[in-house]
């Protein structure tokens, strides 16, 4: 397939735009840059239907194999660690861990390949924080018990602008402009979020706190999962263009997904799982400038043996005695005979692995759908001057309002460095796009590149002459979607269950893509096999 | 002479001309207002509409024509030559700027309409109609292309907006000049007059172009009242050094830094109370900001001193205070002291990636917290950084900007040092080219506040009586009744209350 590159960036940025953008001389500069991340095509080598005969010499016994060293894999490693169990190997496909919480070392500072902050969690949700506390990143407690953050963690202002016609502002909801149709309607949304905040299920639970599994299963709450955030809004009558897109922008950087492909429960989710009480505002981010490589790097210090990078798991096979475990590492194949199995890989795979499980699905796991997203790292030598002088300045979420893509973190903001070289991780999700997985992997890295630069270009026309280098990562399978008549449908309860001694631990599981989650499903898993 | 040929030639060249003064006029605007796609339309509505004034205003001169053209020209010379000039001028006042601007395109754009329908007719007698339209008209087309090409292409880029308005300027006034001999047979008088008219023109714009560099510097000069003797923009920032009658005066970003005229005022009250704070014979010393070096003038009056660490951002900054005499003079060459070392860095990272020996006293001398960047240089954060430096009896001082105008940022900053467990003892005084100024000085354990300044130390200010009164604030600069909030980095509310307080008083 060959396509111009008006059609390239028409298809990313939208017609007009390209053809815009297209007129621009091209003969300027370009930086350099690859992709980089997953190179490994484990569908390829499934797909070949091999005979996975493992040589005698190359099996190995233990108790627990965890597969898959994100988040999810990594807080069960954590957990078992911490209790004094110490039989288990951690298994990951690729040769960095983390999953989508990778992150590269850099130079002022390290920099993101996806999730970038943690809001600060409820004290209720103690073992979370006790992982805070281990690290160092607490300072005590209030006396009502909330947790403090120490500060140098605490995400910095000024937190977010937003560039709209040619101009930066303050904050993510645009209030420049604004009808007093738009304040009538933005205020009311907030009195719905605040309804929904203080309102508790004939279970006595919120219908939205985190981790998921704390929601309340009242029906007058997961009924709002039938539908789509779209529906909803357009329900409450809500019209006013920027708060649509406000919520839209919510769907696209929380799940990849635009409003009408959301569920309105994950939709109010968002809004509502980070807020103490009616009337409060959102829990802080605790941030850092490898975003959420930090909780990976500490996890990895406490399990860093019992990881096998470039372990390729093809083959499941539960038995008798436990369940064998077959990888491809290096091209030679090598066994576990384990008693249990934490499976910690996106949900969609466990058909393709598991032997048997076509035959006899406990679930149906082709339900756990995921989207495709690329990001991209731009390494700055220095940063964009400002074209106006009331132009709100850098911020640590810089977000354009015309544009599909999340806009940009700056990764030098939370530690206090305004000057000089920097790094930016600009976020695109495939959300707007038909079969957006198999386009974004027919894109080579210069027509990726090419898109970031010239979205950025209309808010930085500077950023060709600034960019050194741009690495791009391109997630096929990112994260879960909450689409509407996913997360209560009762597929995921069907899913926690462990299979014939294989125990389901991932983000996946709770149908919202959060560190939280997976966290939860990790000590879940391993709380499960302890016991 | 064969005229006719030579005449489309000028054609070209005044729609050349023409179009160039349209482009600067709109290019300049958007530096200056901003929005280029409104200066841009407006600029060029405003001109073609004169234009088509200027060809219907041609009705009106009957005779002499060849002589009208030629000053015609030559005041096209002129007013577009030096527009750009003037509007750089002009823009240090932006009240006018907009005035300034409309009319000069739409007397720009009358001239020019002027120029073609009286050469036309001018040249309607050796053609018939219809190849007089024609041509004209081509070779007017031809012109307009030859500048949008070259505009952003060469002119904007080798030559920029000042010398390309003089360049075209001078072109025009020697169509002018060179009519005069091509049209000698129609000019019936004044032929001399029109000859030296057109010399002086051509004379001054020339000139204007060589000296076209300081034109810069000039429009500057009416940004402050006094002559500039230094301007530069390093990385963080534009420098500018000003000496008038009073004397030097350093502005950052267009902010007065000070002058010398009262400056002792201000630095004197910044560094003794510190040093009478801490007490015998302190030996290491920390300045944060201060790249001026005045506050270490004032440190190195002190014998026990052995080193002193100044931490600036801006090596612009510090070099230009030892390399540029007024300032160098002013500092009492206070970089050429073997005890003083200078880092050129973000005190903020500075703090937090260095393991120092702890400090006897700290100076942190920043400028007002005017945007995030130096807000976080108040936070509870960068407070602890300061500490982690500091000896549970080390003495530190802050500059807090003024009490009176930002009485909410000062308590707030009062406040912030309070919360991470400083013992402070506010103080002010007037330093007449600020109005009263606001410090803090704070130590980690209880201590008396000072009474008068350290003995045997040479001062200009500070004396025993007055001292003590610094610490007395009058009702109008005391603490406010309203909650004040502590400055942190995940909240920076200095930065919210400064820029509310202080855009009263834009």
């Amino acid at each position: 397939m060959y396509l111009t590159r008006r059609e390239i960036l028409a298809a990313f940025l939208g017609t007009p735009f390209a053809l815009a953008a297209c007129s621009d001389n091209t003969s300027r500069e370009f930086p350099d840059g690859e992709i980089v991340g997953t190179n490994v095509n484990l569908g390829h080598i499934l797909r070949e239907n091999r005979n996975f005969e493992v040589p005698a010499g190359n099996w190995q016994t233990v108790k627990v194999a965890i597969i898959g060293a994100g988040i999810a894999g990594l807080s069960a490693g954590w957990k078992f660690a911490r209790e004094g169990f110490n039989d288990f190997v951690l298994l990951e496909l690729e040769k960095e861990i983390g999953g989508t919480s990778q992150s590269s070392v850099g130079n002022p500072v390290g920099y993101p390949w996806g999730a970038h902050y943690l809001p600060v969690p409820f004290p209720e949700n103690a073992e979370l924080v006790s992982l805070l506390d281990e690290m160092s990143l607490t300072e005590g407690r209030r006396a009502s018990g909330e947790i403090l953050i120490r500060e140098e963690f605490l995400c910095r202002d000024p937190e977010e602008r937003v560039f709209y016609k040619g101009r930066w502002y303050d904050g993510l909801y645009l209030h420049v402009g604004e009808s007093d149709e738009d304040k009538r309607q933005i205020d009311q949304f907030q009195k719905g979020i605040d309804r929904w905040v203080s309102w508790r299920g004939n279970d006595g639970k919120r219908a939205f706190a985190v981790p998921v599994a704390n929601c309340s299963t009242d029906a007058q709450a997961t009924a709002l999962d039938k539908i789509s955030f779209a529906e909803w809004l357009r329900q409450l009558d809500f019209t006013s263009e920027r708060l649509l897109w406000y919520c839209d922008y919510a769907c696209r950087d929380d799940y990849g997904l635009k409003l009408d492909q959301t569920s309105a429960w994950a939709g109010l989710f968002y809004f509502c799982s980070r807020v103490r009480k009616s009337g409060d505002e959102s829990q802080a981010f605790i941030t850092f400038p490898e975003g959420n490589g930090r909780f990976v790097n500490h996890f990895l210090e406490k399990v860093r043996e019992k990881v096998r990078r470039d372990h390729a798991v093809v083959s499941i096979i539960p038995n008798e005695k436990g369940v064998d475990v077959v990888c491809l590492n290096e091209n030679e194949l090598r066994g576990f005979h384990c008693e249990k199995v934490i499976f910690a890989s996106p949900i969609f795979t466990a058909p393709y692995v598991i032997r048997g499980f076509n035959e006899n699905p406990a679930f149906a796991a082709g339900e756990f759908q995921h989207n495709a997203w690329f990001v991209a790292n731009l390494f700055l030598k220095d940063r964009p001057k400002p074209r106006f002088a009331k132009d709100f300045p850098l911020s640590w979420d810089n977000v354009l309002y015309e544009s599909p893509s999340l806009g940009y973190v700056n990764a030098t903001h939370q530690k206090g460095i305004d000057y000089g070289a920097t790094v930016w991780t600009y976020y695109y999700p495939m959300c707007a796009e038909e079969k957006g997985r198999t386009k974004l992997f027919n894109y080579e890295w210069r027509e990726l590149a090419d898109v970031c630069l010239t979205d950025l270009a209309r808010a930085h026309p500077d950023i060709y002459e600034l960019t050194t280098r741009i690495d791009i990562m391109r997630w096929g399978h990112a994260m879960i979607s909450p689409r509407p008549d996913f997360i209560w449908s009762g597929v995921r309860e069907k899913a926690m269950r462990p299979y014939r001694n294989i125990h389901f631990a991932h983000t996946d599981l709770s149908g919202i893509p959060l560190f939280e989650e997976a966290f939860y499903h990790g000590l879940r898993a391993a709380g499960e096999i302890m016991r | 002479m064969k005229r006719t040929p030579l005449l489309f030639l000028n054609v070209i060249i005044i729609a050349t001309c023409g179009l160039i003064y349209e482009l600067l006029a709109g290019t300049l605007s958007s530096y200056v207002l901003g929005d280029s796609v409104t200066q841009f339309s407006l600029i060029i509505g405003i001109y073609l509409f004169a234009m088509g004034v200027g060809s219907w205003a041609s009705r009106y001169i009957d005779r002499n024509i060849a002589e009208k053209f030629v000053d015609i020209e030559l005041a096209v010379a002129v007013i577009g030559g030096f527009s750009a000039p003037l509007l750089f001028l002009t823009f240090a006042n932006l009240s006018y700027f907009g005035i300034v601007l409309y009319s000069m395109v739409f007397i720009i754009g009358t001239l020019v309409g002027l120029e073609i329908p009286l050469l036309m007719r001018i040249l309607k007698d050796e053609l018939d109609f219809k190849d007089l339209v024609s041509k004209v008209l081509a070779l007017d087309y031809i012109g307009a292309l030859a500048a949008s090409l070259l505009f952003p292409i060469f002119l904007v880029p080798k030559l920029g907006l000042n010398r390309t308005s003089l360049l075209f300027g001078m072109l025009n006034a020697a169509v002018g000049i060179w009519g005069t001999w091509l049209l000698e047979p129609l000019i019936k008088r004044n032929i001399n007059i029109l000859r030296v008219k057109g010399f002086v023109i051509l004379a001054l714009l020339f000139i204007a172009f060589i000296k076209a560099d300081s034109l810069t510097t000039l429009a500057e000069d009416n940004l402050f009242t006094d002559n500039i003797i230094y301007a530069k923009s390093s990385p963080y920032q534009r420098i500018v050094v000003t000496k008038g009658k009073t004397g030097h005066a350093l502005f950052l970003n267009g902010n007065l830094q000070f002058n010398s005229f009262d400056e002792y005022r201000y630095h004197e009250a910044l560094v003794h109370p510190a040093f009478a704070a801490f007490g015998e014979n302190p030996k290491r010393i920390l300045v944060l900001g201060g790249g001026d070096g005045l506050a270490l003038r004032e440190i190195l009056k002190y014998k026990s001193v052995e080193n002193v660490t100044l931490v600036d951002l801006d090596p612009g900054m510090t070099e230009l205070s030892k390399a540029l005499p007024a300032l160098a003079e002013l500092n009492r060459n206070a970089y050429d002291d073997p005890r003083v070392s200078v880092t050129n860095a973000d005190a903020f990272f500075w703090l937090d990636n260095n393991t120092l020996e702890p400090f006897d006293i700290a100076i942190v001398d920043f400028p007002d917290p005017n945007n995030f960047a130096l807000g976080k240089l108040y936070t509870t954060r960068f407070y602890k950084l300061l500490k982690s430096k500091l000896k549970p009896d080390s003495a530190i001082v802050i500059q807090c900007t003024s009490p009176l105008i930002a009485r909410k940022s000062y308590w707030s900053i009062i406040k912030t040092l309070e919360a991470v467990g400083f013992i402070v003892k506010p103080y002010q005084t007037t330093v007449p080219s600020f109005g009263v100024w606001g410090y803090a000085l704070a130590k980690l354990q209880p201590f008396e506040t000072p009474s008068k300044p350290p003995a045997n130390i040479d001062l200009k200010f500070l004396n025993d009586n007055s001292f003590a009164s610094m610490f007395d604030f009058p009702s109008d600069t005391t603490l406010p009744l309203e909650e004040i909030e502590i400055n942190r980095l995940d909240n920076q509310a200095l930065v919210r209350y400064y820029e509310m307080e202080w855009r009263r008083f834009e």
